[in-house]
């Protein structure tokens, strides 16, 4: 098996900030950031950590059905830094960081990964399938790419309002294969949609290594097709991370149009809990990305600034340990959603057939039929 | 002979056709190294190399696209997409190309690809992990759709399409797809496109299912049994072309039917079922047909359970129609 080495990867030219020992590279443009914001961003980072540990965990014990981790590719999420709260997030089921920036919290996130009677989208998706219209983060969808153009469109809406808010999407660089990718990207030029694209390339799709995505030395440079900046940046450096999407923001807002941003990061862990990736991968090869590992590169940087202590890091693990364990035993106890919500939201009212067939479902509940709730 | 579930039966097929047909080319996600995220695929990429077990960027439509050019050329083409949820990117080449070229070029470009894909729900799979879109592709002129319920049949019929030059829909029930075991043989043999098996027979109320809603109506059988209704259990097997004859014969038999699947109601193949039973045998019939389905809602997570139909539902129907 081929190994993916990081030292070939960074033969192309990619923008960084902090080498591998959270060391200011020579020559570095160091976005602004103020102390308080530099804690939040490790705050986040520990945070997916601590939650992705914690809910691989309870997926191995049979608690969980499914669960999809992000070790190595936090400081990716955080792209969504210099966005507004009237900013849109168009993300894939990989950006846990950028929901919990916005203040999406761990009582929903379990309860959504329960689908339980509190989970804020009614137990109708597959874990880490989150929704919340009210921080402005759309629903997540399985059939990767497809909220590409939905997010150009969105952009396009923006525009077309005279606001100067932007649309940010997320996805991996294996969805950048998809029809969707190049639709939106080609959409967006077009329109000078005020959008960002932010792939994620982790290496792999699955099992698919990402030269068997695509023959281009880059995919930053499929940005030139669509007449775009095409921006490659080491996704694993959280400076570099903001420095780029501070910029691609400032041109959106400034009505110059879209951005793509490759984030080169990759994926420590199997795809999700049901992927095995000794049968594809050389098991060397995660190990050659230890050192790049974006939190300890970050926590080495504010070490140096002085801005770090054992101590604040323990407060934030054990704050984050301590709400699972409290909200986890909140939705393992909640109910699964009632029976008859089965019907809800499929129309904003119930047609004919489908209050034929709740009727018979409700028949069904009341007589007796061991598999089915109480509601 | 050698006990198989459905996974290894199809591997099985796919063996024994990449090693007879030079032609035959897989194609799709993760299907090389990997074998497949179900492992149909496993030990092929090794055994025939990378030219001839292709692992595809992430694009249904450039897969389907792919195949077709290929299949045009003369090859066999046999793409995997890898949870028929995902087909959707594809459908433009599967209903407007791959079913039409045949037709649209008055004979001159058969079109011999073998399309396998996995359906179904029951493994906790929510909207895109679970759906059966299989009356979308049987309402598409010019394609085949086959649909096996156990390790035997997905074997034989497998090979049986990948030896004609019609394109195929060959659906997989993935929740069955390793708790389906049983006597496979180890060599070549084909289960012929177009023949449901009456797995059991019965004398007053016929029971239709296919894929892993097999199971169910066996079980509602028994159940039906139980209470001194004798059913008769058919498989159809083959969804399009359907065999009327054999359900035919035993509505006209029965005189009461009760057609299942786990596909929304709303225009689902159930549809097309009893329409053609009322047409043939409306004389016959006792009762109106029934039919046990999937609601007409998006395929649910956690509420999954009282989605599928379930041998008490299919009971229940049985009592409608010899109670009406
Ligand atoms: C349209 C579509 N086809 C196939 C799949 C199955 N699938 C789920 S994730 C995935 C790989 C995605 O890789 P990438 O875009 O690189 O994202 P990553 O998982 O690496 O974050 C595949 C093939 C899917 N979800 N949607
Ligand atoms: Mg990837």
């Amino acid at each position: 098996m081929n190994i993916k080495n990081p030292a070939t990867v960074d033969s192309l030219e990619l923008r960084r900030v902090l080498d591998d020992d959270g060391k200011v590279v020579a020559g570095a443009k160091v976005p602004e950031v103020s102390e308080k914001d530099l804690l939040r961003l490790f705050e986040t980072m520990l945070m997916v950590r601590v939650v992705d540990e914690r809910m691989m965990r309870i997926q191995r014990q049979g608690k969980l059905g499914f669960y999809m981790k992000s070790l190595g590719e936090e400081a990716t999420h955080l792209s969504v830094f210099p966005l507004r709260d009237d900013d849109w997030i168009f993300p894939s089921y990989r950006e846990q960081g950028a929901w919990f920036w916005r203040g999406y919290g761990i009582e929903n996130f379990l309860n959504q990964l329960f689908g339980n009677r509190k989970d804020p989208t009614k137990g109708r998706q597959m874990p880490v399938h989150h929704s919340a219209n009210w921080l402005n983060v759309v629903s997540i969808s399985s059939p990767v790419g497809t909220q590409i153009p939905q997010a150009v469109g969105t952009a396009a809406a923006m525009k077309a309002s005279g606001t100067d808010s932007v649309a940010m999407t997320f996805f991996g660089e294996g969805t950048s294969s998809t029809g969707e990718f190049h639709v939106g990207m080609n959409f967006a030029g077009v329109m000078k949609a005020p959008v960002i694209f932010v792939i994620r390339n982790n290496g792999w799709a699955i099992s698919t290594s990402s030269e068997r995505q695509s023959a281009a030395k880059s995919f930053a440079c499929k940005a030139v097709g669509y007449g775009m900046p095409g921006i490659r940046v080491d996704g694993n450096d959280i400076l570099a991370v903001i420095q780029a999407s501070n910029e691609a923001v400032e041109r959106a807002r400034a009505g110059l149009g879209p951005t793509l941003i490759e984030c080169v990061t990759y994926r420590i862990e199997g795809h999700s809990s049901s992927d095995d990736p000794s049968v594809y991968r050389n098991p060397a090869e995660p190990s050659l990305w230890e050192p790049k590992d974006p939190l300890n590169r970050m926590r080495a940087y504010l070490k140096n600034e002085s801005i770090w202590s054992e101590g604040l890091e323990k407060e934030i693990s054990d704050k984050y340990n301590d709400e699972i364990t409290k909200y986890l035993a909140i939705a393992e106890a909640e109910p699964p959603p009632a029976v008859e919500t089965l019907f809800d939201d499929v129309f904003q009212e119930l047609p004919w057939h489908l209050k034929e067939q709740k009727e018979y479902l409700m028949q069904q509940a009341r007589t007796k039929n061991p598999h089915l709730h109480n509601s | 002979m050698p006990t198989m579930n459905i996974i290894q039966a199809v591997n099985s097929a796919l063996r024994i056709q990449m090693t007879n047909e030079p032609k035959a080319i897989i194609l799709g996600e993760d299907v090389g190294k990997f074998g497949g995220v179900f492992r149909a695929t496993a030990g092929l990429f090794d055994e025939f190399g990378e030219d001839r077990v292709i692992d595809t960027p992430l694009a249904e439509a450039g897969i389907i696209g792919a195949a077709i050019g290929m299949a045009i050329y003369g090859m066999r083409p046999i793409p995997e997409i890898q949870f028929s949820d995902f087909i959707f990117p594809a459908f433009d080449q599967i209903v407007n190309e791959l079913a039409k070229f045949r037709y649209r070029s008055g004979g001159q470009y058969p079109c011999p690809v073998v399309i396998r894909t996995p359906v179904g729900g029951g493994i906790r799979g929510g909207h895109y992990h679970s759906q059966s879109p299989e009356a979308l592709f049987i309402h598409t002129p010019g394609l085949k759709v086959v649909l096996p319920s156990n390790p035997y049949d997905a074997k034989g019929l497998l090979l049986a399409c990948l030896k004609q030059d019609d394109p195929v829909l060959f659906m997989e029930p993935k929740k069955i797809y390793r708790a389906s075991r049983g006597e496979v043989p180890e060599g070549e043999y084909t289960v012929e496109i177009g023949k449901a098996k009456v797995v059991s027979e019965g004398e007053q109320v016929t029971l239709i299912a296919y894929g892993a809603m097999v199971d169910i109506i066996k079980d509602a059988a028994k159940k039906a049994a139980e209470i001194g209704i004798s059913c008769e259990v058919i498989d159809l097997r083959t969804l399009l072309p359907f065999d009327i004859e054999t359900i035919t014969e035993s509505v006209t038999k029965t005189g009461r039917a009760v057609v299942v699947h786990e596909a929304p109601k709303t225009c689902g193949f159930g549809a097309e079922l009893a329409s053609s039973l009322y047409e043939r045998c409306l004389a016959s019939l006792e009762a109106p047909i029934e039919r046990v389905c999937g609601f007409d809602t998006p395929f649910p997570y956690s509420l999954e359970h009282e989605y599928m139909p379930n041998a008490d539902r299919v009971l229940g129907a049985i009592r409608k129609t010899l109670e009406w």
